[in-house]
């Protein structure tokens, strides 16, 4: 234990009365609340800086870690290797009585190890499943941590040990040693990560394979536990035993959801970390002193729930905006499809139909009808005057299209997949929507350019859709590089 | 201690009399494999003739897979020994290629068709080096060998099952080895992806490669591959395919006539 180590944890103690007694969430007005945001923001306090920057350290150390974790699913593995390091805290505190980072540091590791190393044995040597290995070790290592935490209160000065902040954390008691400490570990993760992301990518793959190739799997392995346990331990004061490993699974499953590139995962994760730690720390800071580990764990929560629901490629919400593009699409090229057909039954001799026409054609009332109408103007595909309607050219030719993608389609099913003519329209239903133009081509050349659908009305052809007026298809024309 | 003795004494021998050809691809020596302590592989030998295509057939759990995982030492042998083109296979490990089943990893895992294929280089690449220009060259080309390079920059888990096996195969090829081990490549792959895999591995053989490829389907296998080893946790025969797949070899294979030793295995496991 050195000395500025020291003075720092007497400051610490002498602080930490005076806020405790002021630390219930209802006595916090508004003015405080905003006094406190601007002390936070303006760093004038050295425990605040020692507090913030060793909840963001702490945040890239979870955020690379749980990376691994939940690539390799192993996310529980966090959870029972942080319960596991109490008893190690405990028994580096009893070390000198004090809260020596060094000896807690240590003491926490090898209790981590010893953890992780009888889940394997458990495993390996019983029938039991990691699952059960796993629960064993976390309640009992917890267990066995919290009979000693108990001890060590009922000692002499062990009222004033400090320790139950391992428990839910506290970023404001970090010292200076405490952030050194957190710095050299974070530099020694992402040093670690990126000097050998080939081979930690190859044996969280694949790691048979990555044996086969005459690498030392087993030493990767411990290497991550041996890191991941670093990582625990240096978050504990600032997290707590019971959240930490929140912070190593929620900031990497968020950049999960959010990407599918290993390399910009572990960024993702340790940004995600960072905006946690930072946020928390935040909160617990403006609260004086309520536990951080609470308000990290929730930031980072709302970071995950954010990628749920707003990332660009799974996100529910995007997910839910792409379904209703396509549904409306779909709505606006049946309505179009339906045109045609009206304009089909009256042999093409009016460029326009009515409203009515229309309604009547779909089976729904006037009002409807106008609806549909209204989504092809905007989209300009079509032009209404009074109770009129006319294709714009964009217009005619979707609409060609889509009766075209019908016809073939229902054609393609007859004659090649010898279904009979009347089970193959509701098929073509949905299909005429997701033909696209290779596809169509293909069809075309493997029905030879065929005009006649199996209901013996005519498809139209590349002409018809070019010609861009509506017209009544020309029986001769031919399809894309058919004979002339 | 018997084994690396024995190991020794040959060593000496091949030096002092046998002039230094090129050695077996793949020697095997009364290889012994246990799965906690109880034997699924009892004493195989082999000598696999270099430029062959080797299918390895027997029933479900006559450790086949087993016995490739062995001769790379993903499990340890309890007895017997492995040489890799005449050397231990720690020593020769950048000449052996490998294609694991395909179930043996997670298909979700945030990599690209392209990342994956990098990996069959990495072998050759030291520690902490990362790849090379000429290493994503080599990857591209394979994957245009088994025409999935359209896909280089999808992730994994968006391919359908006969072209995972085809990214796999990709990755053995960018293994650019002598020898190539494969589990069970044909297992759920479409009529289109077995052909190609098929060719594949008949272009490998004709440049000189080594192949023993684990194979599920009786139907196939005496169509595709021109030796065959059949086995049920020993070595029930190994040769030409047209020598050794008779029915009466099938029979010993496949029947029940290995009841008694399965029978001694689980009198010993109920011991253990």
């Amino acid at each position: 234990m050195n000395r500025p180590a020291l003075l720092v944890l007497c400051v610490a103690a002498a602080l930490i009365p005076e806020t405790a007694s002021a630390a219930r969430i209802s006595e916090i007005t508004e003015t405080q609340f905003w006094d406190q945001a601007v002390r936070f923001f303006s760093f004038q306090d050295p425990a605040l800086r020692f507090a913030l920057s060793g909840s963001l350290l702490l945040g890239i150390c979870c955020g690379l870690m749980g990376a691994f974790l939940v690539v390799r699913k192993l996310a529980l593995m966090g959870d029972a290797l942080s319960h596991a390091v109490l008893p190690g805290v405990a028994l580096g505190f009893l070390w000198n009585m004090t809260k020596d980072p060094v000896a807690i540091f240590i003491g926490a590791t090898l209790a981590g190890l010893l953890g992780a190393g009888t889940v394997r044995w458990l495993q390996n040597t019983t029938k039991h499943k990691e699952d059960a290995a796993l629960g064993f070790v976390l309640a009992s290592f917890f267990g066995v941590g919290i009979c000693l935490f108990t001890m060590i209160q009922n000692l002499p000065g062990g009222k004033q040990s400090g320790l139950e902040q391992f428990m839910f954390g506290q970023a404001s008691a970090l010292g200076r040693d405490d952030v050194i400490l957190l710095l050299i570990i974070t530099i020694f993760i992402a040093g670690t990560v990126l000097i050998f992301f080939k081979e930690f990518l190859l044996t969280s793959f694949d790691a048979g394979f990555a044996r086969s190739t005459g690498l030392r799997v087993q030493l990767f392995h411990y290497g991550l536990m041996l890191m991941l346990a670093f990582a625990i331990v240096a978050s504990l004061q600032a997290v707590g035993v019971v959240l930490v490993s929140a912070m190593l699974v929620i900031p990497a499953a968020a950049a999960y959801l959010l990407t599918d590139r290993f390399g910009l995962m572990l960024v993702l994760a340790a940004a995600f970390g960072m905006i946690s730690g930072g946020v928390g720390s935040f909160f617990s800071f403006v609260g004086r002193n309520l536990p951080t580990g609470p308000f990290m764990v929730l930031a980072a929560g709302l970071v995950f729930a954010l990628a749920l629901g707003f990332g660009p490629r799974h996100g529910i919400v995007s997910r839910w905006w792409r379904h209703r593009c396509r549904k409306s699409r779909i709505r606006r090229e049946n309505t179009l499809k339906s045109i045609y057909h009206v304009l089909e039954a009256n042999d093409f001799h009016s460029e326009s139909i009515s409203l009515h026409e229309l309604a009547e054609r779909r089976h729904e009332t006037l009002e409807d009808a106008r609806g549909q109408i209204r989504a092809l103007r905007r989209e300009g595909l079509a032009t209404v005057y009074g109770d009129d309607v006319n294709l714009t050219p964009p217009g005619w030719q979707r609409a060609c299209e889509i009766v075209r993608n019908h016809r073939l389609w229902e054609l393609y099913l007859t004659n090649a997949a010898d279904m009979p003519a009347d089970h193959v329209h509701d098929d073509a239903e949905e299909t005429e929507h997701l033909l696209g133009e290779e596809t169509v081509r293909k069809l075309e050349r493997r029905l030879n350019y065929a005009r006649l659908d199996p209901h013996g009305k005519l498809i139209p052809g590349v002409e018809d859709i070019r010609r861009g007026r509506t017209t009544k298809p020309a029986p001769r024309a031919t399809g894309y590089g058919g004979p002339r | 201690m018997y084994a690396r003795h024995n190991c020794i004494l040959r060593k000496l021998r091949h030096t002092a009399v046998v002039p230094p050809a090129e050695p077996s691809p793949l020697e095997i020596h009364d290889l012994t494999v246990a799965y906690h302590k109880k034997p699924v592989l009892y004493g195989i030998d082999l000598h696999a003739p270099a430029g062959s295509l080797i299918g390895i057939i027997g029933p479900n759990g006559a450790g086949k897979s087993t016995l490739i995982k062995a001769v790379m030492g993903l499990l340890p042998a309890a007895s017997g020994w492995v040489k890799i083109f005449g050397k231990s296979f720690q020593e020769n490990c950048h000449r052996v290629g490998y294609v694991p089943q395909r179930e043996s990893v997670d298909w979700d895992f945030p990599v690209s068709v392209m990342d994956v294929v990098l990996m069959g280089r990495y072998g050759r690449l030291r520690l902490a080096q990362r790849p090379t220009k000429s290493d994503k060259a080599i990857a591209r080309e394979c994957l245009e060998k088994v025409h999935m390079l359209p896909f280089a920059n999808r992730q994994i888990g968006n391919l359908s099952g006969g072209q995972q096996q085809r990214v796999f195969l990709a990755r053995a090829l960018a293994q650019e080895s002598d020898l190539y081990l494969m589990d069970e490549p044909f297992v759920g792959v479409d009529a289109a992806t077995e052909s190609a895999i098929i060719t594949l591995l008949r272009e490998l053989k004709d440049a000189g490669k080594t192949l023993l490829v684990v194979h599920h389907d009786l139907a196939t296998a005496r169509q595709y591959f021109d030796m065959l080893l059949l086995m049920n946790m020993r070595l029930v025969a190994f040769g030409p395919t047209q020598e050794v797949f008779t029915s009466e070899i099938l029979q010993t294979t496949y029947g029940g006539r290995l009841t008694i030793l399965s029978d001694v295995v689980q009198a010993l496991d109920s011991q253990l």
